[in-house]
């Protein structure tokens, strides 16, 4: 008898190892069109309902449990928003000048420049708890034009890139988690670069494969580099704010490391745009022939 | 737990997918020193202290198939870290058959160690595209704190739960055996 329930023991947990290892390696080894991976976006489809009611009514206790997190972190950040406003109030100044040149010599270039990304606006109702998979669900799909790889962004900046998407309601790949990646721009200095995540410290991002890197320098801003190539059209426009330098490791050129911190606070978003028309300003209209004569 | 009747595998069953939409709706939103915390292995860890290896470990198996289905992570990381757990905390009571009130917290934060310990041992087996930075392993320490408070509270919970279906606890049966004879000095002098 005894005999009997340790054999039962050991046979259950042999086959669920081994139903989990199977799955892993058919999960791992098919494209995003596999059928475990078709299975996945139908229970999500079939699960979204449910998770958006309960992320409704649950909204009232999990804004009370932020609420402590948010009071002790209240002062520290009242002190430095202080610091900011006084720095952002002579930018304002100087940017106002240089957008009204901006402005001047477009209409010399006659460039026309439509900005029409057709932005798509949704709400998140879930979560990845997980430090190594750094996603969130949106109640928008592909019944509302949202598609694969499409740049999302909320009012602070950029946010990530829809992962997977079902009829009603998508996954999106945050800038932090471990597969995300974006070719980025220091504004100031002008460097392109790599965004990259840095999996485990969840506010931080990397800016890698800066040619001069001792010209980036703390507090320089760094936004989406957009198309640089024809040939390889990137799914970011350019000039979405990624973040800002916080801080740069190392002396030589070549062993810098230089830290983003986000601009968007990726911790408590709620709603975001997902952009699909994302490459809407590189119009037909840019590469019309001029006309010669009469 | 003896016997496998519809209503302990409806209650079981209930546990993981009420716990497992808390987790990723609402758990994993509320941030306590930059961390969420993780009930999963807690429930799991429950389930196994509760009923036994084998319905730890089925539990585990399938809870994490839930979540990874949800989350849309990959299949089979969650539910074998899982079902490690679940089926370490039903060894724990089928050999030990401890009767202390603080088990389930020992168990609750080995359970959530296992879990996210061995997670990320498998992520790194899987390969990582990105740099891994040192904060990873603050990361980890702080989850496990975070559930070593929850265990107590979340077994509770699940003990009420399955309570109708549940033999007596150790303690129970030790306080039994000594008022009804057996254990007690007057009866052996």
């Amino acid at each position: 008898m005894y005999d009997k329930q340790v054999r039962r023991r050991r046979a259950v947990l042999v086959v669920l190892v081994a139903c989990c290892i199977v799955l892993l390696t058919v999960y791992f080894g098919e494209s995003e069109r596999g059928t475990l991976h078709a299975t996945q976006r139908g229970a999500m489809e079939v699960m979204a309902p449910v998770q958006e009611g309960a992320n409704r009514a649950l909204k009232p206790f999990r804004d009370f449990f932020g609420w402590f997190g948010d009071t002790m972190d209240a002062k520290q950040e009242r002190d430095q928003l202080r610091k900011d406003r006084d720095k952002l109030q002579q930018q304002v100044v100087r940017l106002e000048l240089e957008q009204n040149e901006n402005q001047q010599l477009r209409g010399l270039l006659s460039f026309d420049r439509t900005t029409n990304y057709q932005p798509v606006t949704s709400r998140v109702y879930l979560r990845s708890p997980s430090t190594w998979y750094s996603t969130v669900q949106i109640n928008k799909g592909t019944s509302d034009g949202v598609r694969v790889n499409q740049p999302v962004i909320n009012d602070a900046g950029l946010v990530g890139k829809v992962k997977s998407v079902s009829n009603g309601n998508a996954v999106v790949m945050l800038l932090t988690d471990q597969q995300f990646g974006v070719a980025a721009q220091a504004v100031r200095a002008g460097e392109p670069g790599a965004i990259l995540p840095a999996v485990g410290a969840p506010g931080d991002l990397l800016l890698d494969l800066v040619p001069r890197a001792k010209r980036v320098q703390p507090g320089d801003r760094v936004i989406t580099a957009g198309t640089v190539s024809a040939r390889l059209p990137s799914p970011f426009p350019r000039g979405l704010l990624i973040g800002t330098v916080k801080r740069v490791e190392g002396e030589g050129e070549l062993d810098r490391t230089i830290h983003v911190e986000p601009a968007a606070d990726l911790r408590r978003l709620d709603i975001v745009q997902v952009l699909t028309k994302p490459t809407a300003e590189l119009t037909a209209s840019a590469a019309k022939p001029r006309r010669t004569g009469p | 737990m003896t016997t496998w009747s519809g209503g302990a595998v409806a209650r079981i069953a209930a546990i993981g997918l009420v716990g497992g939409i808390l987790q990723v709706t609402t758990v994993s939103q509320v941030l306590v020193f930059g961390v969420p915390a993780d009930l999963t292995p807690l429930l799991v860890a429950s389930v196994g202290l509760l009923c036994g290896s084998v319905a730890g470990a089925t539990f585990g198996f399938f809870l994490g198939l839930f979540v990874d289905t949800v989350l849309f992570q990959t299949l089979g990381v969650s539910s074998l870290v899982l079902l490690v757990a679940g089926y370490g905390a039903g060894r724990v009571r089928e050999l030990r058959d401890p009767g202390h009130s603080l088990i389930p917290v020992a168990v609750g934060a080995g359970a959530a160690a296992v879990t996210v310990i061995g997670f990320s041992v498998l992520q790194f087996l899987l390969g990582v595209d990105a740099p891994v930075s040192f904060l990873l392993v603050r990361q980890i320490l702080l989850v496990i704190i975070l559930d070593t408070l929850l265990a107590l509270p979340v077994y509770a919970v699940c003990r009420r739960v399955l309570l109708p279906y549940l033999p007596d606890d150790p303690r129970r049966r030790r306080r039994r055996a000594y008022t009804t004879g057996g254990l007690s000095p007057l009866s052996r002098a």
